[in-house]
């Protein structure tokens, strides 16, 4: 009474007088706390959860034990997605450095690309709707100035005069700041320049979202929502397959269509040609035909992240 | 290298022209010399390798092409207003106002077109017919940078003509519908 609004300390649980009680309160609630850990883990397959938990760093793991994990959630998307899901785990090919460019004299922002990457990517659709790539509009007088950027512009046509659109996703930085404060090494760079993520590692603390200079990591705020119908069964454990509530994705340069060779959903779309896509150790590939030729700059160059991600004008 | 193919063939082709003299005077059973293969500015035209496909053309108009099946042989060359063709004369909209019909279509083989120089292609190429004034997007064309390629980044890949994307009459890109912009935070359901 005499300090009505000083909180209640530790030191007194001794000075209320009911000193014997606390130390067994404290023991009834760590053995609670265990039993309600044990109930949780019962409840489920024993088994399957303690393995789970016990497995090692994807990039430790044996191939044998990789195998029996990817068919495993082979298994358990197949039969929740009503389709048959494949999940790789495809390294990155020897003598591959993906590079990519966006022409930023012809984007139209039509935003054609954000959409054929949801698709094509599992993202989930609304509650949370997560996009990876984010077109940003911007006026020509200002040039490449994010003071000046919208990307929530909804003209009846694009591009709308006096203004270029500019799409921003995961610039796979050859420094990248979001890998280095990850506290569990949930996300890493590859050899072929792209920075994954296992979902499976991530803890969830949005650290690499903050560190992330582009905005480009997104956060599964609820349960993604990923209709049956709409998903993409062709996935690659570190890219397009489902992510569980409360981890991190961005964008992999399509991991599990470039690691076979094929485009990004992003540059099949464009419908004005404005991305293009290769091995930045290939001489002839249109990335570096694009950076012999033409005005190539990185985006936010400042912060020295050194982005494969080119911005390029065509003209 | 960064050349554009045909000029790796360049020194293949000297090479040949000079080995012929040499091979002549030193009287010794030589083999056939081979002949350049490829004149240099036939090669120059369109993207060359074994991986690249070329797209399909967009289709005509029903029932305009073959054009000879209405102008059967040259007519009127006088730039002026006709009296049919009005949905492509609506719409035309390229280059100085003195641009006529018969600059590009060729009067006397209507099923064709021409180049400046008077040679005649067929509509399937008519890139090289665009390259004559847009000579700086043809070159970024042939590498890949100007227009679109699908397929594999790796291996084969369809590449896209100028006509796929450009109507060749009005040819300026047509404004397009937006996707539905994102979910701002605050209307973001938790």
């Amino acid at each position: 009474m005499s300090q009505p609004n000083r909180l209640p300390v530790l030191q007194d649980e001794s000075a209320t007088g009911d000193a014997g009680a606390s130390p067994s309160r404290r023991d009834f609630l760590r053995t609670a706390a265990a039993g309600a850990v044990i109930a949780a883990v019962s409840a489920c397959n024993p088994d399957a959860v303690v393995e789970e938990l016990q497995r090692r760093h994807l990039t430790e793991l044996s191939k044998d034990k990789l195998q029996a994990m990817l068919g495993k959630l082979e298994k358990k998307w197949s039969a929740q997605f009503g389709k048959n899901v494949t999940v790789s785990a495809q390294g990155p090919m020897p003598g591959v450095n993906f590079g990519y460019g966006l022409d930023l004299s012809r984007c139209v922002g039509c935003r054609r690309c954000v959409y054929a990457c949801v698709k094509e990517n599992n993202q989930s659709r609304k509650n949370p709707q997560i996009q990876w790539i984010r077109v940003l509009q911007m006026a020509k007088e200002h040039g490449v100035a994010l003071a000046h950027a919208n990307p929530y512009y909804d003209p009846e046509k694009v591009p709308e005069p006096g203004h270029f659109y500019m799409p921003v996703q995961c610039q796979q930085c050859r420094h990248p700041p979001c890998t280095k404060v990850c506290p569990v090494k949930a996300t890493w760079k590859d050899p072929d320049g792209i920075v994954v993520i296992d979902y499976d590692w991530c803890i969830g603390c949005r650290c690499c979202t903050a560190a992330c200079p582009y905005g480009a990591r997104k956060f599964n705020w609820a349960e993604p929502n990923l209709p049956s119908a709409e998903m993409n069964p062709v996935t690659h454990y570190l890219g397009n397959r489902p992510r569980p509530m409360g981890v991190v994705e961005k964008c992999t340069f399509c991991i599990q269509r470039t690691r076979n060779g094929r485009y990004p959903a992003c540059v099949e779309i464009c419908p004005v040609g404005a991305r293009k896509f290769g091995n930045l150790l290939d001489p002839e590939s249109e990335i570096r035909q694009v950076m012999d030729r033409k005005r190539v700059f990185v985006f936010k160059e400042e912060l020295a992240t050194e982005p494969q991600f080119y911005y390029f004008y065509g003209t | 290298m960064t050349f554009p193919p045909w000029r790796a063939r360049l020194p293949l082709a000297l090479a040949a022209l000079l080995a012929a003299p040499l091979a002549s005077t030193a009287k010794s059973p030589a083999p056939p010399v081979p002949a350049p293969v490829v004149a240099p500015a036939a090669a120059a035209d369109s993207p060359t390798s074994p991986n690249l496909i070329r797209a399909e053309p967009p289709p005509f108009t029903e029932g305009i092409f073959p054009c000879s099946q209405c102008h059967e042989k040259a007519g009127d060359a006088t730039p002026r207003q006709l009296a049919f063709h009005d949905e492509i004369q609506a719409e035309f909209h390229h280059g100085p106002p003195t641009r006529f019909c018969l600059d590009c279509h060729d009067n006397g083989k209507r099923d064709f077109l021409h180049l400046i120089g008077g040679a005649l292609i067929p509509f399937t190429e008519s890139y090289k017919l665009c390259g004559q004034c847009h000579g700086d997007k043809l070159r970024d064309w042939r590498v890949g940078i100007h227009g679109k390629r699908t397929g594999m980044w790796n291996g084969q890949k369809t590449y896209y003509l100028c006509v796929n994307c450009h109507n060749p009459h009005n040819p300026r890109f047509k404004a397009l519908k937006p996707e539905p912009p994102p979910i701002r935070p605050q209307e973001q359901g938790r």
